[in-house]
């Protein structure tokens, strides 16, 4: 049946551990950034804050809180996971690069091996009302991120 | 039942259509409705055979197009018991004929510390003209609240209606909850206070037969597509007197009498409120679909949606992981219903409804006011009209339970209470 493999294809099993997975949920306490974003398809709501090492400027903790589906749960907690430790440069380029995945802009087999793990939305492209989903966490990091403001 | 349902779907085409694979079952009716063969080939001739613009010129197809938007007028007029074609506006849609009566008759006549009344149903169609209005004019803005059940509560209605009262704009049918609030009576309460009246009709008059005369209202307005009709075309009922005293919306053609260099005169009733050329070939067809839905007739039309109520409330009781909101009863209410599977996002219970052919809305249905009331930051809702089927029912009622089975197993938040 072709939407019972099309559901599976989906949410395949990895996106709903992600969805569910506490490890970057909450607050981050002194936060240097925080940014806000609504997809306003849905109305959901997403709050992430982040903190950034003194020397480069990395990133040394990511966390969102908010309420939304099991897309873009799990693509806020892969994206928490994929960003954790990069300079600001390399997570512009990540966000960029994921970005256009979702957008089907570039195929699957050019997505930087950092970003393996979002080869998991891959089926959320099928459907262009739920992209907003898996893209609404990376979105409102990159109104975070201090050079893209002034870019 | 008044019709044979196997038999009036054969004209709508859509309805035969697979979706994923799977015969598409339609139940977000209260977004938009299908088309039936009469009004898409009614559309074609238009413009193959009398496409001009109205109002203007002296040749033959510009005479045509204008009386064929005229008819309509008429029609449109006497399937509400309007009393006279010119309080019927054409508008895009019910929104606009809603900030029409904001721009034209709130700017006028508000002044600071007026009150006006809506309610916590409201669609943000009904909510935001008002919110812009009251920012302007200090206006203040004034709510019913809602019961459990989804019921307006009239006894703190009473409450708020004063003598600095001046308009109460409110629903006839929720998008959400499928709540009919007693137009007659709150009609009524306004009348005492000496306040104007305004419908929202959208989710009324695809269904419910609307007498715009017998309820005594100043103003009603509903949309085209969400009643067999083609996009982009909206009414705007108006009493006279107050369409007369009224200033003008937009600026532009047609809605002039004389213009000019700095300066112009408004033209009468109702192109006063029609400035430039307008959803002609739309309003040329739309008395295709009054005339389907006259045919039909509303108390069928209201027959099929309380069978399909009936079945498809027993449906989601019968389901432990469904949370409903609203009345849980058929009678007194429209052919809407809201629900979430526990512990799964509405957009999550959409996709994979849709991936079983089945069409229903999900999120916050522009009402997020009435979703904080319910507590919940969207819905999954299904939402009827006379061609769904008992069948089609079941279908969703499948798709539901493998929606559950699914997700349960792996998500520990599903079926949580």
């Amino acid at each position: 049946m072709e939407g019972d493999q099309e559901l599976k294809e989906l949410y395949q099993d990895i996106l709903l551990d992600y969805s569910q997975s506490g490890a970057h949920k909450g607050t981050v306490e002194g936060a240097d950034f925080h940014s806000h974003g609504i997809n306003p398809v849905c109305g959901d709501e997403i709050e992430i804050t982040m903190k950034t090492g003194k020397a480069d400027g990395s990133i040394e903790k990511i966390r969102y809180s908010g309420h939304g589906c099991v897309i873009s749960q799990a693509s806020s907690a892969m994206m928490a996971e994929c960003l954790e430790g990069k300079t600001p440069k390399q997570a512009r380029e990540l966000v960029l690069a994921f970005k256009d995945m979702m957008l089907s802009k570039t195929p699957l087999e050019v997505l930087p091996p950092e970003l393996s793990v979002m080869k998991s939305l891959e089926g959320v492209r099928k459907f262009p009302l739920r992209v907003k989903c898996a893209t609404l966490a990376w979105n409102t990091i990159q109104k975070s991120f201090p050079e893209e403001k002034t870019a | 039942m008044g019709f044979e349902v196997s038999e009036i779907r054969r004209d709508f085409p859509i309805l035969s259509r697979k979706v994923h694979g799977k015969p598409l079952v339609y139940f977000d009716n209260a977004a938009t409705t299908q088309k039936p063969k009469s009004l898409i080939s009614a559309l074609s001739s238009f413009y193959e055979n009398h496409n001009g613009n109205i109002h203007r010129g002296a040749h033959t197809l510009s005479d045509e197009a204008t009386t064929l938007v005229e008819e309509s007028r008429q029609k449109t007029a006497s399937f509400i018991n309007a009393p006279k074609p010119e309080t019927i506006v054409f508008t895009r849609n019910a929104t606009e004929a809603i900030n029409l009566v904001a721009h034209s008759w709130g700017r006028k006549f508000l002044k600071s510390g007026d009150e006006i009344i809506l309610t916590e149903l409201e669609h943000h169609s009904n909510l935001v003209p008002w919110q812009i209005l009251s920012k302007e004019k200090s206006v203040k803005l004034r709510f019913i609240p809602i019961e459990k059940n989804g019921d307006l509560d009239l006894s703190e209605a009473k409450k708020l209606f004063s003598d600095k009262t001046k308009l109460i704009s409110f629903t006839a049918a929720s998008n959400v909850l499928g709540t009919l609030p007693p137009v007659k009576e709150i009609i009524g309460l306004a009348k005492q206070a000496g306040a104007k009246t305004l419908i929202d009709a959208s989710q009324w008059t695809p269904h419910f037969k609307t007498d715009v005369q017998d309820w005594d209202c100043d103003f009603l307005a509903f949309s085209a597509h969400k009643m067999l009709g083609p996009t982009g075309l909206g009414v705007l009922y108006g009493r006279e007197s107050l369409l007369e005293g009224m200033d003008p919306f937009l600026g532009g053609g047609d809605m002039i009498e004389r213009v000019e260099l700095e300066s112009f005169t408004p033209n009468v009733l109702p192109a006063k409120f029609e400035a430039g050329t307008p959803a002609i070939a739309e309003a040329a067809v739309f008395p295709e679909a009054l005339k389907y839905l006259s045919q039909i007739g509303f108390a069928a039309i209201e027959d099929q949606e309380q069978a399909l109520l009936k079945r498809t409330l027993e449906i989601l009781k019968n389901e432990p992981e469904v949370e409903l909101y609203g009345s849980p009863l058929p009678q007194g209410r429209g052919g809407v219903i809201s629900f979430n599977l526990r512990g799964l996002h509405s957009h999550d219970v959409g996709t994979s409804l849709d991936l079983e052919g089945v069409a229903v809305r999900t999120g916050h249905h522009c009402c997020q006011p009435l979703m904080r009331c319910l507590g919940v930051g969207g819905t999954a809702r299904a939402s009827f009209y006379f061609y769904n089927t008992l069948e089609e029912v079941e279908i969703f009622g499948h798709a539901l339970r493998k929606t559950v089975e699914f997700f349960k197993p792996k998500l520990k938040t599903a079926g949580a209470k």
